[in-house]
């Protein structure tokens, strides 16, 4: 146990701390990298697009800007206030919903982003890793070989043309989903209603469909290139001899050991997941955390994309090291050390 | 070198389909050179016809010709994808080639960067990068900040490789003559990771593409210059698809789709070449 500890436990626990510790010096060097003084050109631009907030309102919004930039004492003593306010989960609040804090706005939006991309990564890691290794164990069966160049070629294009074309053609040639949202607009969300359930569940079904698409190809090769080593091994050969069944063989002698480098596969995964669930919300208008997103881009809401991104950042850290917890279960060696 | 082409072209099928897709995306890129119409200027043909011999793609509602537009929007996201590629090609070479051959601590440092650089979500921190330089932002710069992101997973392969080359006779014999480490990394392991290093480009080139797209259609990038991710952009803007404009977005869409077939199968074609067991297998050994 005390060896699991040293061993295993401390390395991640150093991983994910440095994971949160750059992440977040990237997010607090960046603006200060920017060539204009970021407070001051937000502002204007405020004031030029003839906002009705009057003078004191400005005024504290320049400085909660100041604060939220952190612009306020020495770099080092900043940087200490940076690190405190993110302690506290105070990340100001948004510019372009004055006073409303980021971290209420994205707390209301996280959910929807969420009910989305947890299946979708489930359900493309098993099927990908089903079919992957089905067709390396089946190498003469040609509807394998279809799903195997179908899935590749998926896999290569970016989120929001995957995206893109599954609008084009689900909703405008062939109009069997709806176009965006994730209910129908003036619809009052109402989890007891089963009706409302089922369109919320027609509406996320491309949206859902585009991740599991692109993921699908990815978590197959891989597999594949996996089981192709393994069912060549010893112990699989003599399970082969000795007259196991084909479907053990399958589950529990090729599929059990190619998993653990795929599941270490999933948590490397994760960060890229997510963008691409954002871009993916912003062509189906799905009210996440990249509609969020784009909606501050447009409205030069700087807080809120700023909080995005470090909650973004520690979001996907914790959900790295949680699989990394979790790997002991599936892994005896890393158990047993 | 033509020994290898022929054997690709003869044995792999996917090569072949490769170079058809990316032969088609080459000749746009050429006629750009050649087009009637400047795309930096609108309403030069009337707008808003669907696809036919004259118009090849149709026109935007910008009175846009979409064909040549979208030549010269080929042009500069593969530029763009070269200059990402080569920026991180170098990153990720040194840091892979240091980190290997090095090992201990800088081994370990190096390795729980770019493993940190793998992990993270990119697209928020270039979100918040691309709109604070939303002013200064243009092609080279756009693919200058890729550059610098886009390097981790390779550093990490290309040190795995480097690992095994460092337990190597060549290398003992060259350690014990009394070479330098610097010279022993650059003459006598780069040599060995190259393969390597060509495949991940085109790997690269076809991610940093995608990230233009991404960017430019959340309206973060120079949305002056016509990329494959500004055409989508404009189309948006004009709300194409509402207004039954649908070639704007499909016409870009499908550009897309070929380029990023034609570099994928490339990529994975010669990927497996370079390893000689997949490569037994493809020729049927």
């Amino acid at each position: 146990m005390r060896k699991f500890i040293l061993r295993y436990l401390i390395p991640r626990i150093i991983q994910y701390l440095a994971l949160i510790f750059i992440g977040v010096t990237v997010t607090y060097i960046i603006p200060r990298l920017a060539p204009t003084d970021p407070v001051e050109a937000q502002v204007s631009m405020m004031i030029a697009r003839g906002s009705s907030l009057d003078p004191e309102s400005i005024e504290a919004m320049s400085t909660a800007l100041t604060e939220l930039y952190g612009l306020s004492g020495s770099p080092v003593e900043q940087y200490f206030t940076f690190w405190g306010r993110l302690f506290r989960g105070d990340l100001g609040p948004s510019l372009g919903n004055f006073p409303t804090p980021v971290s209420k706005m994205i707390g209301q939006a996280l959910p929807y982003t969420l009910r989305l991309l947890i299946p979708a990564v489930i359900i493309s890691f098993i099927l990908g890793n089903f079919f992957g290794a089905m067709s390396s164990y089946y190498p003469e069966n040609k509807a394998f070989n279809v799903i195997e160049v179908l899935g590749q070629a998926v896999r290569s294009i970016p989120y929001y043309v995957v995206a893109i074309v599954l609008l084009v053609v689900f909703s405008y040639f062939i109009p069997i989903f709806p176009f965006s949202g994730a209910y129908p607009i003036g619809t009052h969300p109402n989890w007891h209603s089963l009706a409302f359930i089922r369109t919320y569940i027609e509406h996320a079904v491309l949206p859902a469909a585009t991740l599991v698409l692109v993921g699908f190809g990815g978590w197959f090769v891989g597999m594949k290139s996996l089981t192709s080593n393994i069912i060549s091994e010893d112990y699989v050969v003599y399970a082969e001899t000795a007259g196991l069944r084909k479907n053990r063989i399958l589950t529990q002698y090729i599929i059990r050991t190619a998993m653990l480098p795929q599941l270490t596969a999933l948590a490397m995964s994760l960060g890229t997941v997510f963008s691409g669930a954002l871009i993916m919300e912003v062509v189906f208008g799905y009210p996440g955390i990249g509609s969020l997103a784009i909606r501050a881009v447009y409205s030069n809401d700087y807080s809120m994309i700023m909080g995005i991104t470090i909650y973004s950042i520690i979001g996907v850290a914790t959900a790295v090291f949680f699989m990394d917890l979790l790997y002991p279960f599936f892994d005896p060696r890393v158990r047993y050390q | 070198m033509l020994k290898v082409l022929r054997d690709l072209l003869r044995y792999d099928g996917r090569f072949r389909l490769a170079i058809i897709l990316l032969g088609g995306v080459v000749v746009m890129i050429l006629l750009s050179y050649d087009s009637p119409y400047d795309p930096g200027k609108s309403f030069v043909v009337p707008w808003d016809l669907p696809p036919s011999r004259e118009h090849l793609f149709g026109t935007t509602s910008r009175g846009q010709d979409l064909f040549w537009w979208l030549t010269f929007a080929v042009r500069n996201s593969l530029f763009l994808g070269v200059v990402t590629a080569i920026i991180s090609r170098v990153i990720s070479v040194l840091v892979g080639l240091t980190a290997g051959y090095r090992g201990g601590w800088i081994d370990r440092v190096l390795m729980m960067v770019s493993d940190t650089f793998v992990v993270l979500p990119l697209l928020p921190i270039l979100i918040l990068l691309s709109f604070l330089l939303r002013e200064s932002m243009n092609l080279l710069n756009l693919a200058i900040i890729l550059g610098l992101f886009g390097w981790s997973f390779d550093a990490r392969l290309i040190r795995s490789q480097v690992l095994s080359l460092r337990e190597r006779s060549f290398t003992r014999t060259a350690v014990y003559s009394g070479t330098g480490g610097f010279w022993i990394t650059i003459h006598e392991h780069l040599p060995f990771v190259l393969p390597i290093v060509f495949a991940t480009t085109l790997n690269n080139i076809l991610w940093s593409i995608g990230m233009e797209v991404t960017l430019s259609v959340l309206g973060l990038s120079d949305l002056t210059t016509p990329t494959l991710g500004t055409a989508l952009f404009w189309a948006n803007q004009h709300g194409a698809l509402v207004a039954g404009v649908w070639w704007w977005i499909t016409a870009p869409a499908m550009v897309t789709v070929v380029l990023f077939l034609g570099l994928y199968l490339l990529f994975t074609s010669i990927n497996e070449y370079i390893d000689p067991r997949t490569r037994l297998r493809l020729i049927g050994g």
